[in-house]
């Protein structure tokens, strides 16, 4: 019996699959077209802004003529806000996942944990910045606005990023590696710090920073906490400005320079997420081939 | 575990530790357990103080908050349909618009896409999620708007016999634009996980399919499709929420009116939107500030429920095929972050 015992594909159902590998390429194609549009225009109207005189060297003036300024206290302002954010979260957010996998691991509690932590994921940016607003700027706690406020918001957003890529590395580690330590008399907790976090530091790494990389884009939770200023105030107990909050109040403005430099503090804060992002990529990548 | 341990002169364990060198191993486990419990007492303190900060609002209208129709900062009449019929609005058009890509790009990403090609194009999908939402809302005001008015008024003109969707005049802010970029932004999330999901399809299922003469297509369609389906819908459902809950992208480009757009291309509001606009406004007015803290509530209760179901529908999924060894479905947000 030869192989043609098979019916050949009929040509109505090869066309048919011709037909819709086309529309399944042609759609991934069309969700390409965003980023490059996006990247386009940042780079076609942000360049100009970027290479004007003292962009990165002078602070926003707030006034409407004459010089406006750069971006120098919004991109400092926004460092010093995520730096003190990651601060929070990252440490809060790896220790949890270490209750997950060392401790917790099926427990009834730990699954409540893991819950609402994923629930955590889902909550829209702006109602974290509503609760620090409710419980710390209305409260008057430490005065009103202030920056350390913000980088609370901003931990809130970031924790449940950081727990859960850290708790997927952490369950990584292999078993044998634990009970090898324990074997030789470690304690649990020498174990943790000195066998399990080491070993699964490049994913660490990776999970913090896709975590700084989102809370540094993020404009509703800083608005209701940190509000605005323009000089580069680098105290946290006071009014901050930031890159997210000064595009969007350069893009409300009705002048054209302004409009011009938020496209200008666009392509940066672009550039340093993307960074962040493909830096957090390699990291990955090359802890994997290890 | 050191229960079995031999015992030695002065009937204690050789193996079990002193009770001082246990300490740090205590500290340590109820140091961290309690971390994770701080977690859950914060997200609920949270949660009270917003319900008790927006109850006068809730006392004072009732259900009418949610479903009365007129938002009138003026009068201090506070009936927030139109924010939630805007909010609906742009996500189920955020949902028309990006699902169907989200799938198709991450089925060709996982069945058709040549290996080389692979990764560069993921990472191209996950790139999306990496633009934070103010530079949507920029690229949204400066180039949407004006570039895709002449499209709208010609589609609003040509089409002005299908209701809501066609006819009345394009203003430049809209539902559509907001629509349209919040279907960008879920892209990569609902792709991302419709992605993991789709990898986790045993290949047995697969090559059965082709083994019995299957093209591609029916392949995809018979034994990924199928299988995948529940963490889809999940998938989806994530985007929704995040969709639901966008608010500076939103409110750059949805036209902030109080009242209910007549058409789709018409200017409208969303409950994130009126937060972020009004905000300012409100802040030293106790009536119109609780009003908004109640827009949070309903804006969160409703990304809460949609989220719990994703949660369910994802989780159906992964249960299926736990038995097979694949690797579980990690779902936080999506590969690379990003806004809001």
């Amino acid at each position: 019996m030869s192989l043609t015992a098979f019916a050949p594909v009929s040509a109505a159902r090869r066309r048919k699959d011709r037909i819709m590998r086309g529309v399944l390429l042609t759609l991934t194609l069309v969700a390409f077209v965003p980023l490059i549009l996006i990247v386009y225009y940042l780079l076609h109207k942000g360049l100009t802004a970027v290479t004007g005189s003292g962009f990165f060297t002078t602070d926003p003036t707030g006034s409407f003529f004459g010089n406006q300024g750069g971006v120098r206290s919004a991109i400092l302002g926004t460092l010093e806000i995520v730096l003190i954010a990651s601060a929070i979260a990252i440490p809060i957010g790896i220790g949890v996942a270490l209750y997950l996998t060392e401790y917790g691991r099926d427990s009834r509690f730990a699954d409540a944990v893991r819950y609402f932590v994923d629930v955590m994921t889902g909550v829209p940016s702006i109602v974290f910045g509503l609760f620090v607003y409710i419980t710390l700027v209305l409260a008057g706690v430490g005065g009103a606005f202030a920056g350390w406020k913000g980088s609370i918001a901003l931990a809130l957003l970031m924790l449940p990023i950081v727990v859960r890529a850290a708790e997927v590395v952490l369950l990584l580690v292999p078993a044998g590696l634990r009970e090898a330590a324990l074997a030789l008399g470690a304690p649990r907790w020498r174990v943790m710090l000195r066998v399990v976090l080491p070993t699964a530091l490049p994913g660490l790494v990776t999970g913090s920073l896709l975590a700084i990389a989102r809370g540094m884009g993020e404009t509703a939770p800083l608005l209701f906490t940190v509000s605005v200023a323009f000089g580069a105030t680098l105290d946290p107990t006071k009014q901050m400005n930031t890159l997210p909050v000064q595009i969007y109040n350069d893009i409300s403005s009705p002048n054209p320079v302004l409009n011009s430099r938020a496209w200008g503090a666009a392509l940066t804060l672009v550039a340093i997420v993307l960074i962040l992002n493909l830096l957090a990529r390699l990291i990955a990548r090359g802890s994997r081939m290890s | 575990m050191e229960s079995s341990a031999t015992t030695v002169s002065g009937g204690r364990s050789a193996l079990r530790r002193s009770p001082a060198s246990r300490l740090p191993d205590q500290l340590l486990r109820w140091g961290l357990t309690g971390l994770a419990g701080l977690i859950l007492l914060i997200l609920l303190y949270f949660f009270i103080r917003l319900i008790g900060e927006s109850g006068s609002t809730f006392s004072k209208f009732g259900l009418s908050f949610v479903f009365g129709n007129d938002w009138d900062t003026g009068h201090e009449i506070f009936h927030g349909f139109p924010l939630l019929f805007g909010t609906l609005l742009t996500s189920v058009i955020a949902l028309i618009l990006g699902v169907p890509v989200a799938i198709a790009a991450a089925l060709y990403l996982t069945e058709l896409c040549p290996r080389r090609l692979r990764g560069p194009f993921s990472l191209f999908v996950d790139l999306l999620a990496a633009v934070p939402s103010v530079v949507y809302g920029l690229w949204g005001v400066f180039v949407l708007i004006p570039k895709l008015l002449g499209a709208e008024k010609w589609f609003a003109s040509t089409f002005s016999f299908i209701p809501f969707v066609g006819g009345g005049t394009p203003t430049g802010p809209n539902y559509f634009i907001a629509g349209l970029i919040l279907a960008i932004m879920i892209v990569p999330i609902v792709s991302a996980i419709a992605r993991e999901v789709m990898a986790t399809v045993p290949p047995e299922h697969k090559e059965a399919a082709l083994a019995l003469g299957a093209t591609r297509w029916e392949m995809i369609r018979m034994a990924v499709l199928p299988y995948a389906r529940p963490g889809i819908t999940g998938g989806a459902m994530l985007g929704l929420g995040r969709a639901l809950g966008e608010t500076i992208a939103v409110v750059l480009v949805i036209g902030n009116s109080d009242s209910i757009g007549s058409h789709l291309f018409n200017q409208g509001y969303s409950l994130a939107a009126v937060i972020a606009n009004e905000f300012g406004e409100a802040a030293n007015d106790t009536t119109h500030r609780s009003a908004l803290f109640a827009a949070g509530l309903v804006l969160f209760v409703l990304t809460l429920l949609v989220n719990m179901v994703a949660r369910r529908f994802i989780s159906r999924g992964q249960r299926g095929r736990r038995g097979t060894g694949g690797t579980g479905v990690t779902v936080a947000t999506g590969p690379a972050g990003g806004a809001q």
